[in-house]
């Protein structure tokens, strides 16, 4: 079977994958008003999660019920739509290039368990970041430096150097 | 004129289809960068492969010399495109948390979602774990909701930071990304090969960092519209408010709202000094039509919070107007203009007294109302809802 041992195709060169990026981001500026985001919708998704088990707690945690309390539904959101489409986007691109394929990506160093390990936990700080910062790489990052936002700015510095600070400690998870 | 406001062109339906399009291009843009491997992101921090930092340069500044070109040819209106809110420490203490999440994780939101949709295990746990650390933050979050709603500013731009102009500031931003660009080219050729030369070894590089240098060259020399420019590029949006005299409010109603606990009232007298010592409206403050120019008195007045209302007062209702055009332009939203100025004020309510007793005409108390029918005026305030915050992450 050919498609089975398909290599995958090569990815876009970086800057013109950063070119089409700025396009798509100025497209929803000009469209919505708004620029792009993932952590939101993800946050969106948590709530209503939470509340399939308990609608009360919803309820009784603020945070939570500013998106999903009462007669709110957390996924009556475009940033929700925002984020389906991102979904299927990625999806259909990877199918196209010869990438659609279960696997884990991880350093040389560790396991598989491990590697998943840490990319939960990994994700479980990232998310607790992206609420605190209020918004995470897309929504701060991205969307408020183009429009030349002080705070995501300054959020996007940190990012690297929080990156940067833990690198060599966590070296093992990454490098030969 | 851009931009748009999709819900209201298309309808609830049709705008989340368009935000379901753009997402689909934003993920499959992120798919073919190659960002769904978690690898070539966490390689970034290790210096060998700078290609996170390329791309994402390089979308910010494309998407802001889009965005600013456009302003400075009448294509956009800036002042209706979200700009995220700075939250200066809690920013700062996010992001570093972030840049821990990273690296350990080896995805961001974004990415992770990419990752997941194309069956890789690691960003399909990543993409749970950052829904269980959201779920941790909303569980966490009111015991230090003190500091994580700290040093506030709604709509803060890095030029109004540096006290440069928009135009300056997109350059220098560009200037910045052509140097971290060639920084990064110059760090992989070392980190990879061990050698090192000074020369850029692609022309096509040097062509699209000429192309950039030259847009935003070009950005800083047009420069962004004033507030007269721009009413001449808006007033098709706004015009009709005021011959349709919708935000022109009976005295009456500015009494009903100034006495009003729940709407945060701020008055402007445009009138000549001399006037304004004689008699102005308790808590009033004297502007000029030039002072209105300067974005520094505006933007406060564009950063008010939903229940804000902004009155302008002028006997001269030409004067009044001009203040108007050139205010609703540097985007304050709930802006009206007194009826009549004060003539019409003095007209409304000299000689009136409050069981027998004369009350005080620039501050009169709520009651004074009762001494009109009800349908003495007709209320023109309407309070637009919420302004658009910081986009997509709420």
């Amino acid at each position: 079977m050919s498609a089975m041992n398909r290599q995958p195709k090569p990815v876009l060169n970086p800057y013109l994958a950063g070119a089409i990026l700025g396009v798509v981001l100025f497209a929803s500026f000009a469209l919505t008003q708004g620029g792009l985001g993932a952590s939101g919708a993800i946050s969106r998704i948590q709530v209503s999660a939470t509340a399939l088990l308990s609608q009360s707690h919803v309820d009784r945690v603020g945070y939570f019920a500013t998106v999903g309390g009462g007669d709110r539904h957390a996924l009556d959101h475009s940033s929700v739509y925002l984020f389906l489409g991102t979904f299927l986007g990625g999806m259909l691109s990877a199918r196209l290039n010869g990438r659609m394929k279960i696997e884990v990506f991880k350093g040389p160093r560790i396991s598989s368990w491990q590697r998943l390990a840490f990319a939960l936990l990994g994700g479980a700080i990232m998310g607790y970041g992206a609420r605190f910062a209020r918004g995470c790489t897309s929504g701060q990052a991205l969307s408020g430096g183009a429009v030349l936002s002080l705070g995501s700015w300054a959020f996007m510095f940190c990012v690297f150097i929080g990156g940067y600070a833990l690198a060599y400690f966590v070296r093992r998870l990454w490098t030969d | 004129m851009l931009p748009l406001d999709i819900n209201a062109e298309l309808g609830r339906a049709g705008g989340n289809a368009v935000f379901f399009l753009i997402g689909a291009a934003f993920g499959a843009t992120l798919e073919l960068a190659g960002f769904g491997d978690s690898r070539r992101l966490a390689a970034q921090f290790y210096l060998k492969d700078m290609t996170v930092l390329k791309t994402m340069f390089t979308g910010i500044v494309v998407a802001c010399l889009l965005l600013f070109l456009s302003s400075a040819l009448g294509l956009l209106d800036f002042s209706q495109i979200a700009v995220n809110q700075t939250f200066l420490w809690p920013g700062i203490v996010g992001g570093l948390i972030m840049g821990i999440g990273f690296i350990v994780g080896g995805y961001c939101p974004g990415t992770s979602v990419v990752s997941a949709a194309s069956l890789k295990l690691d960003g399909l746990l990543f993409l749970v774990g950052t829904g269980l650390g959201a779920g941790l933050f909303g569980e966490t979050v009111s015991s230090f909701s003190e500091f994580w709603n700290s040093s506030f500013t709604d709509r803060l731009l890095v030029s109004d930071w540096l006290g440069w102009s928009i135009g300056a500031t997109v350059f220098a931003v560009t200037l910045m990304a052509l140097g971290m660009f060639y920084a990064a080219e110059k760090t992989e050729e070392f980190f990879r090969s061990g050698t090192f030369s000074w020369k850029i070894a692609r022309p096509v590089y040097l062509a699209g960092a000429g192309a950039l240098f030259a847009v935003a060259a070009a950005v800083w020399i047009i420069g962004q519209p004033d507030p007269l420019r721009r009413w001449e590029l808006l007033q098709g949006r706004y015009a009709a408010l005021l011959a349709s005299r919708a935000v022109f409010i009976d005295p009456l109603e500015y009494l009903k709202t100034a006495n009003d606990t729940g709407i945060k009232l701020l008055t402007l007298d445009l009138r000549a000094e001399t006037e304004f010592t004689v008699f102005h409206l308790a808590g009033s403050e004297r502007r000029t039509l030039d002072e209105l120019l300067d974005s520094r008195v505006a933007a406060p007045l564009a950063q008010l919070p939903a229940q804000g209302v902004v009155v302008l007062v002028a006997d001269d209702e030409a004067v009044a107007v001009a203040a108007w055009q050139r205010l609703k332009v540097q985007g304050v939203s709930n802006l009206y203009i007194l009826e009549g100025g004060l003539s019409q004020w003095h007209a409304r309510f000299a000689g009136r007294t409050l069981h027998g007793k004369p009350f005080d005409l620039s501050r009169p108390p709520a009651s004074v109302l009762e001494l009109f029918p009800k349908d003495a005026f007709t209320p023109k305030i309407k309070l637009a809802t919420k302004k658009r915050s910081g986009g997509l992450c709420s």
